[in-house]
């Protein structure tokens, strides 16, 4: 489980995150959502650690991210699996080399067992016959898989996805909320999604926070957010003809049941 | 301006404290820095071979049109085209160039890196950035560069000797006879410390201005030019303080 009590953070005086206070349980895909500017990705990026906040706390399994020394920083890195927004493949590696880096770094395992593991995760995410291409030699959905791969081949406890659908076809992106969701899941991780894609929204999102203007204004399920009496959040969520389309259909189907 | 400077330079040192410190592991460092030769160095030679050779050869002539007098000797043109080759081109002037083509690649891959958040996800995987990343370029090219001002001096020196053997304003053996006399062996370590000391110099410097790029391409191409442009002019710096300190 992975807490953030009262983070506060600003750039030059101008403050991005006020207050900011959330529960992202284990084994559930915990969303962010906002429009862009909101302040979501500063969020994500001290919840990692990347920066820091002016005050509050990033509590992992109630270890304070930001108290620990830089040993247990990089021992709690080690748990974390992180996909970027443009992937962040290392680009002078092959696909197989970017999965198995993570592992020649911190797995003191044979040789042959970090391959298997790679191949294995490789294969988790319905990659096969790439291993020796190099990351622009794949397509965009790959690369995320790619990605995905490399971020769970160290098993870890805690995955972070800085908008994962960002440049996707919309069926790419269901391919991609399938799998994190199915690894969630799976091996019980604590997910945090940042994203402002709808689809994912309501495909995946079981815990979701809305931010705006660097404030949470809203927590709840996919469920939820129909029956919201938000402003804001529903100027966000139903921005577009479809999402306006299907709670008007929600809401009638309602009405008739009613 | 000045606080600007004094804030970068900071960040340089910091930069260059986090960078200095035991790899994460050896087997990978070790990959990395011979990788980081074949790149940077091995890849260079080409070129210093051809500016070297060039350069030699148009010393010698020069010498010869400069100094035709009764009573310099022909045998000076040998000597002084191998001492210019020994004490400032092979070292100074090609370490000034491999800041342009070295420097500029150095900075562009780990400022692509920057801006397409590869840096970020070695942060996150636990594992120093800077370390892995800038130490095998530093010592690829602090232990590669001083083998290519070998290179450029024993090449510098065959520019000449094919100026003398296919040309008639000096003959071969006053050549030869020239290039041995008054030898001083303290010259080729004092173009070898040098180049040390550049090289590590064009791999920080270029490594800086990749490492803290942001933005996009135009910043990346930007940080390039910066770090040819800096370590152009503290390699000069340096080379007035080595040779104040090595040759007084």
């Amino acid at each position: 489980m992975i807490e953030v009590k009262n983070i506060f953070k600003s750039f030059d005086g101008k403050q991005i995150l006020s207050d900011i206070n959330a529960v992202f349980e284990a084994g559930k895909t915990n969303l962010i959502i906002g429009q862009s500017g909101s302040g979501k990705t500063v969020l994500v990026k001290c919840i990692v650690g990347l920066f820091s906040p002016d005050s509050g706390q990033v509590l992992y399994n109630n270890r304070n991210l930001h108290g620990m020394k830089n040993s247990e920083v990089r021992l709690l890195r080690s748990e974390i699996g992180m996909l970027f927004q443009g992937s962040a493949l290392f680009d002078s590696m092959s696909v197989l080399e970017n999965v198995m880096f993570p592992l020649t770094i911190f797995s003191k395992e044979s040789t042959k067992a970090k391959l298997d593991r790679a191949h294995f995760c490789l294969e988790r995410v319905n990659l096969k016959g790439v291993d020796n291409l190099l990351p622009s030699e794949i397509s965009g959905g790959m690369q995320k898989r790619v990605a995905i791969a490399r971020a769970i081949a160290l098993n870890p406890k805690y995955l972070i996805c800085d908008e994962p659908n960002s440049g996707l076809d919309p069926k790419t992106s269901l391919l991609i909320d399938e799998l994190i969701s199915d690894i969630t899941a799976e091996y019980q991780i604590t997910t945090i999604i940042n994203t402002h894609d709808m689809n994912s929204v309501m495909g995946i999102g079981e815990n979701i926070i809305f931010i705006n203007k660097g404030i949470k204004e809203w927590t709840g399920t996919k469920e939820g957010i129909f029956n919201s009496s938000n402003k804001t959040l529903n100027e966000f969520v139903f921005a577009s003809d479809l999402f306006r389309k299907v709670k008007e259909a929600e809401n009638f189907a309602q009405s008739q049941e009613g | 301006m000045i606080l600007d400077a004094l804030h970068r330079f900071g960040e340089y040192v910091l930069l260059i404290y986090r960078t200095l410190t035991w790899p994460d592991r050896w087997s990978v460092f070790v990959r990395q820095t011979f990788r980081e030769i074949t790149k940077l160095g091995v890849d260079s030679i080409g070129i210093v071979l051809i500016i070297s050779l060039f350069t030699g050869a148009v010393i010698c002539l020069q010498m010869t049109m400069n100094i035709r007098s009764l009573f310099i000797p022909a045998y000076a043109v040998g000597m002084s085209t191998r001492d210019i080759l020994f004490l400032e081109f092979s070292s100074t002037i090609m370490c000034l160039i491999l800041a342009g083509k070295v420097g500029s690649n150095i900075a562009s891959e780990i400022g692509t890196m920057r801006v397409t958040e590869q840096i970020d996800a070695l942060e996150i995987m636990g594992v120093n950035s800077a370390n892995f990343l800038i130490l095998p370029k530093i010592v690829a090219l602090m232990v590669f560069i001083p083998v290519l001002v070998i290179f450029s001096n024993f090449f510098g020196i065959i520019g000449g000797y094919i100026v003398a053997t296919f040309t008639d304003i000096i003959t071969v053996a006053k050549y030869e006879y020239g290039i041995q006399s008054y030898y001083k062996e303290f010259y080729i370590w004092y173009s070898i410390i040098k180049s040390i000391v550049f090289a590590f110099i064009i791999s920080t410097v270029a490594s800086y201005f990749g490492y803290y790029a942001k933005g996009g391409a135009l910043q990346v191409g930007k940080a390039s030019t910066n770090s040819v442009v800096i370590s152009s002019v503290i390699i000069l710096l340096f080379d007035v303080i080595l040779t104040h300190i090595l040759l007084q």
